[in-house]
């Protein structure tokens, strides 16, 4: 057996062995029994964090073929492939035979017997993934500060976040494999079949794109947020694909493989596009350049095992569902009084409203966690209006939301924005991919909507698009992805927080005005004051962990309980029909759910049910009341 | 007999070796290979002259869709000298059993199978548009052979359940070695074709196709086992290349001495002749590209259609290459099944390096291409696409059929999360059910409607749009749209210039996708009245008509409308009636089967229920929810079985029990002077009963239909057309947009006014101010201005005055 970080640094010999060895022995499910090696290592203590990770290290300091981990993103899923799982080869000059083993790689030996017997065909499919989008530096810094792995070249390897731009990464890829240096010179007009007249309907067809693309010879790697940094890869899954989602969110440990092979395809398809092979011309240069882009930018790694994740914070243990339990359960003592902290700390924030501050957290911590046909449960989407709109207010709030949860995205819902962003993924049949929009998201991203950066004017048809998006996701947790000739539903787990001036144009589970206690009159230096405020590192730490942990918790209504709930529910009727409607049940049972379980209680007590009804009456009288000052109020 | 071939075909660059020659442009492996014991026709009978008949005088026509029949490496079929000739080898070795290499199939028998299976096969069923036309007592592909002959297009469509139900053993051979068997079978078919017609003449000779293998219905499904076999996939076509011209045969001439010479391409490759045999000057020879032979050739991207899907991943994608005059039978957004042979291919890292990406590069090169959607436009058959049952599933829905109480058991399984509403949940499966589809074109009506619509208004936050979400996601054919966002173009067709072709393209609309389903409409109010003034046509004809930008087409759009309204006032206003609460037209409204109303109960028991209800969805885990309810796929299958084979017919009990039931609702009104039923409202009886009797799986509706029919729409109408004023049922309501007693004050109040104007004498005009309060002083009642404003344009209607501003002038 190979010892210790053998199987990190060149875990294909392992593979290998095991293959040989199954060779005597047929069905002996050594494909399995792989799989399981690498599992049974990772299980060990810390091993995981010995294997280096794409989202940390840069993939120059990788060693081609070595195990990797990667957080990421499942983006979009391609069509599945046959490769050749074992084939023969036919050393030239012995003409001896050997089976070899063509799983975990892209590239055969040389010499391959195609007309042999022993050949068997398999397939794999492919998943193009990219980081988890709207992960905030602490998360990615934390991640890094943690890993023990063995970087190769390490005296030249300070781990740190500030990576090279990419267009660097692959200059620099490009020195390292000389042999395809020449590439660029040579795609002019004078490739050698040139004056052959029968592909000009191909080369019609193909020429077209690539002038536009060679210019900006920058390839899209789809992120769905813009501004995204990070590799993106094409992770390639041998077994049980069928159950990964789009826009899962895994950890996936494989083999990286960045063979120079695998970009030289791609090179020549655009050195000389006119020659295109027949059996490529089913693909367009597009649709080539997105599906085997240069694996210096997109590395490949084959999927030994993968994790899925349930979160991204890197303060809690990675959750395996027995010592998870203990985890949670062990934190549940102290969530009382971190809830106290976080709780002044926000209403100072919200410049001293206490109900907006309660409101906030029970939305930080709120998760769909369940779906009746098509009506998801547990959202709780919170519209904070009356925010002030002076010196940057709402980028501040949203930095220090930032500062709290693993995901965040801040989306300025400006004309501008809502009419040129793409909000929705859609699919581009020419490339045949989907290309991203913002709203593909992991879950438990927090989406912050700021509705103050909308001034008056037009929406055009992007634009009342993007807002129906934005209303359907809110409305039912789901984003319809466009599909040119159909549309395609894919449910999503998002927290969206809309900040604005009045109600908002888009529908809320709850809104809170603001009513700020103090009026600063420095309102920038207010805000300057509170965000580095003693918000010490470990105290900082302490409420990321709380805002995850009260999101995994389990949750349950006793019998009596119910009871209880529905008597007053009738009573309350009884009273007044119109005070509270089916809808505000259905709230008023989220709030009551949200307030336990941020206080570390799993189930509803009537302590607890008479605190949400409390909240409820007060923020109510409170929109009442704003509803009167201003009179015209909706 | 080995069937593990692996046999790849090399697909090899020609990428010049030699500097000084032109390089050969690579061509797919696809030649039909000449030394090949199945081809047949002579090689040289392309060149023109006359036609003569005869299977050996028709020239054969390349099937590049097939390939060449692939050739296993020299060494091997050395020593396996059998197959070289396999037709007349077998029938001379009779006793031995000759196979073609690598297959289990001997040519000879395939033959004389095929043949007999032609000459045989009967389908007495066979309802498929193809055979419309046919005698189905005859042998059903002899008579297609008769038409070709009448037709001259060589092409035989074989649909594979056929061979499969005559020959279980020919059709195993047929979906594992197509590549073999199906030249074998145009052998066949041409030969008894001229023997059957020696006189006729064909451009080509026939090919056959066969359509419908079993092997494969989804992409997902497809994988290595299915390398080489005959497969069939449906799927929506998403993009078509250009025209693809593929070499044959290259066409030489030596500069030198002008002698030409013709090269096959074999398997990709052009054995380019290196010396002129006639002057033997080396490397003279050049291409000439005009006078070498191409077939056309085309790509076609393919995706999974959104049905076959599995939640939460994305569509997968095929290429289908089509060959000659499978060409440009498709365009993108077809939904296609494909029937054709499966292939792989290895991929070249680099055509100068010798080691290949471990990946193959699959394609289904295409045979046959059936439009499932074609039909749709045009009418003529209805439910074209038959959803597949297996046989336990059916056994299941009968099961569930015969349950007493399953319209019970439906409607809550119907939308479990929202609370109650039973009858307005029974009303929507009746809709999801539909009723049975008349035609009386023959006699001049046209279509009946089949499909019940129906309206839901009430308070805002009732659920009703979570009602549409939940029917939009049931039905295949649904589509949700929302009156504020939704313009007469959303909902109908529009004319669009495809930006590629610049063809001009009618893209059809949320009414028209949804033919055949159901259209919700949310916020049904909030639509522009141009938009709504399409809806007429569509909820009544059931067509759209089009006249845009040259184009004048009338489409099917035979979709049932669950629509949603929100009351004007935002809140209910039980004082007024429907038409008042929701401004709808009553023309629209009473297009609608049901109306109902939405609003809270407001009563105790009703609260507690509904409190426990969403209490429970907030604690019960969710395979405690599932328990309760039906699932919803037994559910949509249920309703996909019904709609498909059941199609309920009026019982003699039941039209009589409908006719007293309509003589009984126009009774009720007649008493009081007032019309309380119209036909559109038996109409509407009738469509709920069918759908009811569909409900049960019962071809036959019976009293108990028309009972529960009548109570529903007695329900519907209590809610939605009751005059807030006598409280009695007031259908006019709906169909006049005003209650009768509302329309006899008008009539009053116009009276009184004429007689007024009359008693005042000879005044041309008069103040419109003064004359309302003239009217005030003289009545008894409160006249509101609108009760004024109505008399004095019913007056108007009389032509016995005209209002112009603020006067009110006499005529004559």
């Amino acid at each position: 057996m190979p010892s210790t970080h053998d199987w990190i640094d060149s875990p294909l010999v392992v593979i290998e062995d095991m293959f040989a060895a199954s060779q005597n022995s047929p069905n002996s499910g050594w494909e399995a029994k792989a799989v399981e090696f690498f599992k049974e290592r990772l299980k060990e203590k810390d091993a995981h964090t010995w294997v280096p990770s794409l989202n940390d290290v840069p993939l120059h300091y990788l060693k081609p073929n070595s195990l990797v981990k990667f957080r990421c993103l499942i983006q979009d899923m391609f069509d599945p492939e046959f490769y050749m799982g074992v084939y023969e080869t036919v050393d030239s000059s012995t003409k001896a035979k050997t089976l070899r083993c063509g799983k975990y790689k892209d590239v055969t030996e040389c010499g391959v017997d195609f007309s042999s017997t022993n050949t068997v065909t398999a397939e794999r499919q492919t998943f193009y993934c990219v980081p988890i989008p709207g992960e905030n530096s602490w998360v990615k810094d934390s991640f890094a500060a943690s890993s023990q792995a063995r970087v190769i070249p390490s005296t030249s390897y300070v781990p740190s976040r500030q990576k090279r731009s990419y267009e660097e990464d692959e200059e620099m890829d490009d020195m390292d494999a000389q042999p395809q240096k020449q590439r660029e010179p040579q795609s002019g007009p004078q490739s050698p079949s040139e004056h052959l007249g029968n592909n000009d309907s191909k080369r019609l067809e193909t020429e077209a794109p690539s002038g536009s693309t060679v210019s900006s010879s920058h390839i899209n790697l789809n992120f769905p947020l813009p501004g995204e940094k990070g590799p993106s890869c094409l992770v390639k899954v041998y077994e049980n694909w069928d159950c990964f989602k789009l826009n899962d969110t895994l950890e996936v440990y494989g083999i990286l493989s960045v063979s120079p092979a695998l970009s030289a395809l791609a090179d020549e398809k655009e050195a000389s596009s006119g020659v295109l092979d027949p059996t490529e011309s089913m693909e367009t240069a597009e649709e080539q350049r997105v599906h085997s882009p240069p694996a210096s930018l997109v590395p490949r790694l084959h999927m030994l095992y993968a994790a899925p994740l349930q979160h991204n914070n890197p303060l809690l243990p990675v959750i395996s569902s027995a010592d998870d339990s203990a985890f949670l359960s062990s934190s549940l003592g102290e969530m009382a009084s971190v809830r106290a902290e976080l709780l002044s700390y926000f209403t100072h924030v919200l410049l001293g409203d206490a109900l907006s501050a309660e409101y906030l957290i029970l939305h930080l911590i709120s998760t769909v966690y369940s779906r009746r046909d098509v009506l998801p449960l547990g959202k709780f989407t919170l519209n904070l209006s009356g925010c002030p709109t002076v010196s940057s207010y709402t980028e501040r709030l949203y930095q220090i939301i930032q500062q709290l949860v693993p995901s965040s995205y801040y989306l300025g819902m400006s004309l501008q924005n809502m009419n040129h962003m793409q909000l929705v993924p859609k699919k581009d049949y020419v490339a045949n991919r989907l290309v991203s929009g913002a709203l593909q998201l992991a879950k438990n991203t927090s989406l912050f909507l700021d509705e103050t950066k909308l001034e008056q004017g037009q929406l055009d048809t992007t634009g009342v698009r993007n807002v129906t998006a934005l209303g359907n996701l809110i409305s039912w947790q789901k984003v319809d992805y466009d599909f040119s000739y159909h549309q395609m539903e894919f449910p999503c787990n998002i927290n969206v927080l809309i900040v604005s001036e009045a109600r908002s144009l888009l529908p809320s589970d709850c809104q809170v005005h603001v009513h700020s206690q103090v009026v600063p009159s420095d309102m920038e230096e207010y805000l300057g004051s509170i965000h580095i405020h003693s918000q010490a590192f470990s105290q900082l730490n302490k409420l990321r962990i709380y805002l995850s942990v009260a999101r995994l918790l389990d949750y349950s209504i006793s019998e009596e309980l119910t009871k209880a709930v529905e008597d007053d529910f009738v009573d309350m009727r009884k009273d007044d029909p119109q005070s509270i409607s089916a809808e505000d049940l259905h709230r008023l049972l989220v709030v009551a759910r949200l307030l336990s379980l941020s206080l570390g209680q799993t189930s509803l007590s009537r302590d607890m049910w008479l605190r949400a009804k409390d909240l409820e009456a007060q923020r109510t009288s409170r929109m009442e009341q704003h509803t009167c000052v201003n009179g015209n109020e909706p | 007999m080995s069937l593990n071939r692996h046999v790849f075909i090399l697909n090899v660059h020609l990428i010049n070796i030699c500097d000084n020659e032109p390089c050969l442009q690579t061509v797919q492996p696809n030649e039909v290979d000449m030394s090949s014991p199945l081809m047949y026709g002579t090689p040289s009978s392309r060149i023109e002259g006359t036609p003569r008949s005869g299977v050996r005088g028709t020239p054969a026509r390349q099937r590049p869709d097939l390939g060449s029949v692939r050739k296993a490496p020299q060494v091997d079929l050395q020593s396996e000298p059998s197959a070289a000739d396999g037709g007349a080898a077998s029938e001379a070795n009779a006793g031995q059993r000759l196979v073609i290499w690598g297959t289990d199939v001997n040519v000879g028998i395939c033959k004389e199978k095929f043949q007999r299976f032609l000459q045989r096969f009967i389908d007495p069923t066979s309802n498929e548009d193809e055979n419309s036309g046919l005698d189905l007592n005859e042998p059903l592909y002899m008579q297609k052979l008769e038409e070709i002959s009448v037709v001259g297009d060589p092409v035989l469509n074989v649909n594979c359940l056929h061979v499969q139900s005559f020959d279980a053993e020919l059709y195993r051979q047929l979906i594992s070695y197509p590549q073999e068997v199906i030249p074998t079978f145009d052998m066949a078919v041409n030969e008894l074709f001229f023997e059957r017609f020696p006189d006729s003449i064909l451009e080509f000779q026939i090919q056959v196709r066969p359509y419908n293998a079993l092997k494969t219905r989804n992409m997902r499904s497809l994988n290595p086992e299915d390398i080489d076999q005959l497969i069939t996939i449906s799927g929506m076509v998403i993009r078509t290349s250009q025209l693809i011209p593929e070499m044959q045969e290259a066409f030489f001439q030596c500069q030198v001495c002008a002698y030409s010479t013709r090269v096959e391409v074999d398997r990709g490759r052009i054995a380019e002749p290196a010396v002129c045999r006639n002057c033997n000057t080396t490397h003279g020879l050049t291409l000439v590209h005009n006078r070498s032979v191409f077939s056309d050739k085309q790509m076609i991207k393919v995706q999974e259609s959104p049905e076959d899907m599995p939640a939460g991943q994305t569509p997968h994608t095929t290429v289908v290459y089509a060959h000659n005059d499978l060409v440009d039978k498709v365009q993108p957004g077809d939904r296609v099944n494909i029937t054709g042979v499966y292939r792989a291919v290895p991929m070249r890292v680099n055509p100068r390096q010798s080691n290949v990406k471990a990946v193959y590069k699959t394609h289904i090169d295409a045979i046959h291409f059936r439009k499932t959607d074609e039909k749709r436009l045009h009418g003529v058959n209805e439910e074209a696409e038959q959803k597949l049952f297996t046989e336990d599933r059916v056994q299941t829905l009968k099961e569930l059929a015969g349950k007493p109480d399953v319209y019970e058991r439906l409607s809550s399984a119907l939308a479990p999360s929202i609370y109650e509403h039973e009858d307005i949940k029974k009303g929507i499966l009746l809709q999801l059910f539909g009723g049975t589809r008349k035609d009386f074109s023959q006699t001049g009506r046209g279509h009946f409607r089949a499909d019940v619509n129906i309206l839901l208004c009430g308070d805002p936050g009732t659920s009703k749009s979570q009602l549409l979400q939940y029917v939009y996601n049931l039905v295949p054919r649904g589509q949700y749209t929302s009156g504020k966002g939704s313009s007469a173009v959303g909902l109908t067709a529009y004319v669009m210039k495809d930006p590629e072709t610049r063809q001009v393209v009618l893209q059809t609309g949320a009414l028209v996708l949804s033919d055949n389903g159901i259209c919700c409409i949310d916020e049904f109010d909030k639509m522009s009245d141009n938009t709504r003034s399409v809806l007429h046509e569509v909820m009544e004809q059931q067509t759209l008509s089009i006249a845009k930008a040259g184009i004048i087409c009338q489409l099917n759009a035979r979709t049932a409308v669950l629509a949603a309204a929100n009351p004007v006032e935002s809140q209910w206003n039980p004082k007024k009636t429907t038409i008042e609460n929701i401004q709808l037209p009553h023309t629209l409204l009473s297009r609608f089967d049901l109306i109902f109303l939405m609003l809270d109960p407001q009563d105790e028991a009703y609260d507690r229920r509904l409190a426990h209800h969403l209490v429970s969805l907030y604690y019960q885990s969710e395979e405690q929810m599932e328990e309760e309810f039906l699932d919803m796929a037994v559910l949509r299958d249920y309703i996909a079985y019904a709609r498909t084979y059941i199609s309920p017919r009026l019982s003699e009990e039941a039209s009589q029990t409908l006719i007293e039931a309509y003589v009984d609702m126009r009774k009720i009104g007649s008493g009081r002077g007032m019309v309380s039923a119209y036909p559109r409202q038996l109409e509407s009886l009738i469509r709920l009963a069918e759908a009811h009797a569909k409900v049960r799986f019962s071809e036959k509706v019976e009293n108990i239909d028309v009972e529960e029919a009548k109570r529903l729409h007695r329900e519907a109408l209590k809610q939605s057309a009751t005059d807030p004023r006598t409280g009695f049922v007031d259908i006019s309501i709906l169909t006049t947009g005003m209650s009768l007693t509302a329309r006899k004050r008008k009539e009053e109040v116009a009276q009184a006014l004429k007689k007024m104007i009359q008693a005042k004498g000879k005044t041309p005009a008069m103040k419109y101010q003064q004359l309302l309060d003239d009217l005030r002083g003289q009545s008894e009642t409160a006249i509101t201005k609108e009760l004024f404003d109505e008399a004095l344009r019913a007056l108007a209607d009389e032509d016995y005055l005209t209002v112009t501003g603020k006067t009110v002038r006499l005529l004559a």
